[in-house]
């Protein structure tokens, strides 16, 4: 697939519009690969001038500055940002909140200031822009999706109409969970929990989270960011309804509806 | 005899006084205890705060019942205030009502006004004592609000009851007592006392007046007494409020506060400083105690209230963990008061041999955070438990090695793999080849 690299463009002395951070969950877990893959397709229908890093990324370092080891988290930092720098790269875009969070609001303090933006944003600006063109009565028409807010786009970030404005294009019935925006409940893998079990409790956050997303009827559950992507599938397999609920990222529903 | 009351008086505002600053000043140490703030980003972003958040309360209004009810107390709280002005005159002048004459038909008013307010107070408090005891609302009757946190809150709304109550006893009698001598100045009508002065009609006039004067004394010392009290209890976020609004964090929620003395370091385990990296400070990293945590993180265990809806939104609370955010606040508060208790007893201080983690915060609850900042939103004042988590997560990364296994695993993926999973880093951009 068409995925060039900054090392690529350099050695052609050219330079991207945007650099497009793929994260170690897109870079490296099959399901959130395939998110990926939907948004590189998007990012080539319309056009947008972008690379990746490829092999030269590396974890920004989110989760060890979460679970408290921030020497790890800013060798990470401080060796990410010399790569950036190299490339002195301006606009970043990324699919992951947690990776868009570090990079926006953390790598400023160590020297790394770039104009970072969510894929969700970048996907609601190529729709206002009109790039992306979705005709009415497509696919989605009429059914059921229910977003469910990401917290390192929501209340870390102030981003809760971009990924709404991005389903409504869809012509979907956008049904809202009874706890959204503000008071969204998390997924459960934030703070690096993704990386251990949870402690002792009488439920797991992401069965919680499915059963608020269930009750609202939605065949579709659509999320942002791909922990928050582990955690509701795994809920929904646990409360075995994958056959009649899909979980899927934005930017698939997006790409599913251009036919890409 | 008016004398003696007005000796008597100032014995009492000089006694409440000399409590008061005491408590003032031992806060004000035990928060000095803590690492110097420095505040970044705008000041007049920060006022804008404490104006819309705090004088303003608009947090509060996401639930707007107790919003009202709120609203009713803290709007009669700062207006009747106005009254304690001509007590405390009238007190030390030996006069009564002394604004009366001067003031005329606008004393009536103005007197009207703080009767309407002071039963708006009082329907409020009587609502809020059937919500904490009668209505089940759970994050009233979390473990953490046993005993003194219960008995606080419950205190300071019959106080406040029985306050309003003297108010209505002393305008009821004193109207009352204006239609029989000329030494009661004539208020003219106040409307929802008047409706107790049956209840007085049958007493005689020298009764009458002891009962007004009782009254009054009743008041005003039981606001001096409540003064002091505050200090002690969790209503201290009358004041700590806005002074935690100004305070507080500017960033972005999901920003977390850089460690200089780290970037130092890595900066010179990469080479990229000349200098030598400036001596350690000496001191941990992250929080084991509370002078390991910012001022701005202890102003705001005093301006917490234990409402706890920061408790009622968390996600790991809600599914059983034992993680509350409100107990981060409370536990924080309980451990600078034992210290400053101790160090204004000559005692040992923070060197007691405890700590506020491991003492009265276990790993188990700050492990269970999942940094979704639901707390930090869901807070009326602007108070960042999250932020004392994570500094206890960094002592216990950073100085005990002591992060659970997987996290240690973790750290070692990306330490090895530059990913918290382990992949091989060559396998990174294969994504792109299927």
């Amino acid at each position: 697939m068409n995925a060039p690299t900054m090392a690529d463009l350099a050695a052609k002395g050219e330079k991207p519009e945007v650099l497009f951070w793929v994260g170690c969950a897109g870079s490296f877990d099959d399901r959130a690969k395939r998110v990926t893959k939907a948004f590189v397709k998007i990012l080539n229908a319309v056009g947008t001038r972008f690379a990746v890093l490829g092999n030269e990324e590396t974890c920004t370092g989110d989760p060890a500055r979460r679970a408290g080891n921030e020497f790890l988290f800013q060798m990470q930092a401080m060796n990410n940002i010399q790569v950036l720098n190299a490339y002195d790269v301006k606009k970043i875009v990324t699919a992951c909140p947690h990776c868009f969070n570090t990079l926006k609001n953390e790598y400023p303090d160590l020297g790394g200031t770039y104009e970072v933006i969510h894929h969700s944003t970048f996907l609601q600006q190529l729709i206002n822009e009109g790039k992306i063109k979705l005709t009415g009565g497509g696919s989605f028409k009429g059914k059921k999706i229910t977003y469910h807010d990401s917290c390192y786009l929501g209340r870390a970030n102030n981003i809760y109409e971009a990924p709404r404005e991005v389903l409504q294009a869809l012509d979907a019935d956008l049904v809202e969970m009874k706890k959204c925006r503000t008071t969204g409940l998390c997924c459960g893998a934030g703070g690096a929990q993704m990386f251990k079990e949870p402690e002792k409790g009488n439920q797991d956050i992401n069965i919680a989270r499915t059963e608020d997303a269930l009750s609202t009827g939605a065949t579709t559950i659509a999320v942002a960011c791909p922990f928050c992507m582990t955690m509701m599938t795994d809920g929904v397999k646990n409360k075995e309804k994958e056959s009649s609920v899909q979980v899927k990222d934005l930017a698939e529903l997006i790409a599913d509806a251009q036919g890409l | 005899m008016a004398l003696l009351q007005q000796i008597l008086f100032l014995i009492s505002l000089g006694v409440a006084g000399f409590f008061i600053r005491k408590r003032v000043l031992q806060i004000r140490s035990t928060i000095a205890l803590g690492k110097k703030m420095t505040l970044t980003g705008s000041s007049q972003a920060r006022i804008q705060n404490v104006l819309l958040v705090a004088f303003g309360q608009r947090k509060m209004f996401k639930k707007w019942i107790p919003a009202v009810l709120h609203f009713f107390i803290y709007a009669g709280f700062l207006i009747i205030n106005l009254e304690v002005l001509e007590f405390i005159i009238d007190g030390i002048a030996g006069t009564h009502r002394i604004f009366a004459p001067y003031l005329g038909g606008f004393y009536n008013f103005l007197m009207n006004f703080f009767e309407l307010l002071a039963v708006a107070v009082l329907v409020a408090c009587v609502a809020f004592l059937i919500r904490r005891n009668v209505l089940n609302i759970a994050r009233f009757h979390s473990a953490e609000m046993k005993n003194w946190p219960r008995l606080d809150a419950n205190l300071i709304l019959t106080i406040e009851i029985v306050l309003m109550g003297a108010i209505f006893t002393m305008n009821a009698t004193d109207q009352i007592l204006q239609t029989r001598t000329d030494h009661y100045t004539p208020t003219g009508t106040l409307f929802f006392s008047s409706f107790l002065m049956p209840a007085f009609e049958g007493l005689g006039t020298s009764a009458l007046a002891v009962i007004e004067r009782f009254a009054w004394w009743f008041h005003i010392l039981g606001i001096l007494g409540f003064t002091v009290y505050v200090t002690y209890s969790k209503h201290l976020h009358i004041f700590l409020a806005f002074v935690n609004t100004y305070v507080a964090k500017l960033e972005a929620k999901g920003h977390i506060n850089n460690m200089p003395v780290v970037t130092n370091e890595v900066k010179s385990m990469l080479g990229l400083t000349s200098a030598p990296a400036a001596p350690a400070e000496p001191g941990r990293f992250g929080a084991k105690d509370i002078n390991d945590l910012s001022q701005a993180n202890l102003i705001a265990a005093y301006a917490c209230t234990e409402c706890g809806r920061c408790t009622s939104e968390c996600p790991a609370n809600l599914t059983g963990k034992k993680l509350s955010p409100r107990k981060i606040m409370m536990d924080t508060r309980d451990r600078l008061e034992e210290v400053g208790r101790s160090i204004a007893a000559g005692g040992p201080g923070l060197n007691d041999g405890k700590s506020l983690l491991g003492d009265y915060i276990t790993k188990e609850e700050i492990n269970a955070c999942t940094s979704c900042n639901a707390c930090v939103e869901a807070c009326p004042v602007l108070i960042n438990p999250l932020e004392i988590i994570l500094e206890m997560r960094r002592y216990v990364a950073m100085e005990e090695s002591g992060s659970p296994a997987q996290w240690n695993s973790m750290f070692q993926n990306i330490e090895t793999s530059f990913a918290p999973w382990k992949f091989s880093p060559s396998d990174r951009f294969n994504w792109s080849k299927d």
